[in-house]
């Protein structure tokens, strides 16, 4: 292993937040690299955004049964309409429809929870759900919970815990324990809850029962457990 | 996913008008379950009613002393209502060990009782089903069926039902609620509500091709101390190999219900006057249809089963 980190492929150093914040030049480039291939591929222009999406869709489940459903969703503060399939996942709609692609999509089954957002302040797989079964909620993702220059607490927790590798899980795990932390202020118990009427506690053993539907293949986890143990304030239930 | 079409019912009475409009039609409550299954293409509706915004989300008290709780109330609000960790604890434990925080922040009430199994010979489109596509055979008798039912399976079928939430509710004998599109209403005890496979495991409950769950209730508070042991391959976020919910009372009036042995969740009321752990298992267990992979699953009974009473005694 090198003493020194290696250079940022984008110029900045690796400590510079942008450089895991900020998607701009990656996505970019892949975005480019993408519709270059294509038009070589195919032959005919780009070939990618709902294009693709309806493309994709078509191919795996066949024809149009009834055209599209108007939805009204708020994500982030800001209110959009869309005209869609209904058969767009909510996940899809943000990605395709709306270029909010901090949410990912893993296993797009609901098992890895790369895909977690918050609903009407509630954490929930954005794979397993409609977006026309959403008209009118209130949905928060990773980009609307802070920026690079103005960090969510647990955004700058995750950062400072080292609470990932590759990443692709993190905009997940950072959505589901915002989510977590406020189902143990509502006093919801868990299946570790040793007493379903006592107080709640952020312990260590807590967090990993509660935090079980989010997957990290690098196995970030003591480290994501340390995260989301400085932002509970909790003392309790021994070192994280 | 295969193209379908989409309306919002926004009454139970409009819901179940618009179910038996149209044939190839499924409500959509949590679709934690059905979208898996429609990206999989083992559900494929022609048509979806969405049914979220039918107001039945209230936990409130019956005449009787017990609790009706409405059809889309959800898995994390079940378990967490201070009326049913107090009085129904065994049922609180159960929906806690089920699924993923994210998953029960969607799934429903009913939603869970009419989950669908999960035999991997289900979900795998290239073997026979009798579930998924009735007549065409069962790849699981003579596959692999460590996780598979021991009781009550047959011929054409050996799934068993998934649902941590339903062994509790059969423990506590909850009935459930229904509304027919001509405005009819039931109430099916639970016992009677989900099926055997026999021939036609493609047909899970009792409930009509047009019906609608509206509630479930649940009888008196039993007292006593309520247990829900699940032993899994790991300890959160799997399904149960087995599973036992039960309410133990010091008169030896004690109830049992178990998850992973059956079609349905599985409960041998004469086998619960028995005073020992090995005399109750050897009563629910007559019969068991077992293969060399899941036999084990008779002594983790009776093991599990030896260490409840052991937890009541102390």
């Amino acid at each position: 292993m090198p003493d020194e980190p290696a250079p940022s492929p984008t110029g900045g150093p690796p400590d510079d937040p942008l450089f895991f914040c900020d998607p701009t030049t990656r996505r970019v480039f892949l975005t480019r690299a993408a519709g270059a291939s294509a038009a070589v591929t195919l032959g005919h222009g780009l070939f990618s955004g709902p294009d693709a999406q309806a493309a994709v869709q078509a191919e795996a489940g066949g024809g149009e049964a009834g055209g599209e459903e108007e939805v009204t969703l708020l994500i982030n503060g800001r209110q959009t309409k869309l005209r869609l399939d209904p058969r767009v996942t909510l996940l899809d709609a943000m990605r395709e429809h709306l270029q909010l692609t901090g949410s990912k999509k893993g296993c797009d089954h609901g098992q890895c929870g790369a895909c977690t957002v918050l609903v009407e302040g509630r954490r929930i797989n954005s794979c397993l759900s409609l977006a026309v079964m959403h008209d009118g909620d209130k949905i928060t993702t990773i980009e609307g919970l802070g920026t690079p220059a103005a960090m969510h607490p647990m955004q700058a927790a995750f950062v400072k815990h080292d609470g990932f590798q590759c990443g692709y899980c993190t905009p997940g795990q950072i959505c589901s324990a915002v989510g977590m932390l406020a189902e143990i202020k509502a006093g919801i118990p868990s299946h570790v809850s040793a007493d379903l009427l006592g107080e709640m506690s952020a312990s260590e053993e807590e967090i990993r029962e509660r935090m079980s539907g989010n997957l990290c293949r690098c196995a970030a986890y003591s480290n994501i457990i340390a995260a989301v143990r400085e932002v509970s304030g909790d003392k309790t239930g021994g070192e994280a | 996913m295969k193209a379908f079409t989409y309306e919002r019912a926004n009454t139970p009475a409009a819901a179940v008008k618009a179910l038996a409009a149209r044939p190839d039609t499924k409500f959509i409550a949590g679709g934690t379950n059905l979208l898996d299954l429609m990206k999989l293409q083992i559900e494929t509706p022609e048509h979806l009613v969405d049914i979220n915004r039918l107001g039945l989300d209230k936990i409130e008290p019956t005449p009787e002393g017990g609790l009706r709780i409405g059809a889309l109330v959800r898995n994390t609000d079940l378990a967490a209502d201070s009326r049913i960790r107090r009085d129904y604890a065994v049922l609180s434990r159960a929906l806690l060990s089920g699924a993923s925080a994210q998953l029960r922040n969607k799934a429903t009430t009913a939603g869970n009782l009419l989950q669908r199994t999960r035999c991997p010979y289900f979900y795998d489109t290239t073997k026979p089903c009798n579930k998924r596509d009735p007549g065409s055979g069962c790849a699981a008798i003579g596959g692999f069926t460590r996780n598979l039912a021991i009781m009550g399976t047959s011929e054409a079928c050996i799934a068993t039902h998934p649902s941590d939430m339903a062994v509790a509710m059969r423990v506590l004998d909850a009935v459930i609620e229904t509304v027919a599109p001509d405005g009819t209403t039931r109430a099916i005890p639970i016992a009677e509500f989900h099926r055997l496979p026999g021939n036609t495991p493609h047909i899970e409950t009792t409930l009509g091709p047009n019906e609608m769950i509206t509630a479930v209730t649940l009888p008196p508070p039993l007292g006593g101390l309520h247990i829900y042991r699940k032993v899994r391959d790991r300890s959160s976020y799997a399904f149960a190999v087995v599973s036992v919910a039960a309410v133990m009372q010091k008169n030896g009036r004690n109830r049992f219900a178990f998850g992973g042995l059956a079609h349905k969740p599985w409960r041998v009321e004469e086998a619960e006057k028995k005073e020992t752990a090995a005399a109750v298992a050897e009563a629910v267990l007559a019969g068991a249809h077992t293969t060399p992979q899941n036999a084990f699953k008779t002594l983790l009974i009776t093991r599990v089963l030896t260490s409840i009473f052991a937890q009541a005694a102390a």
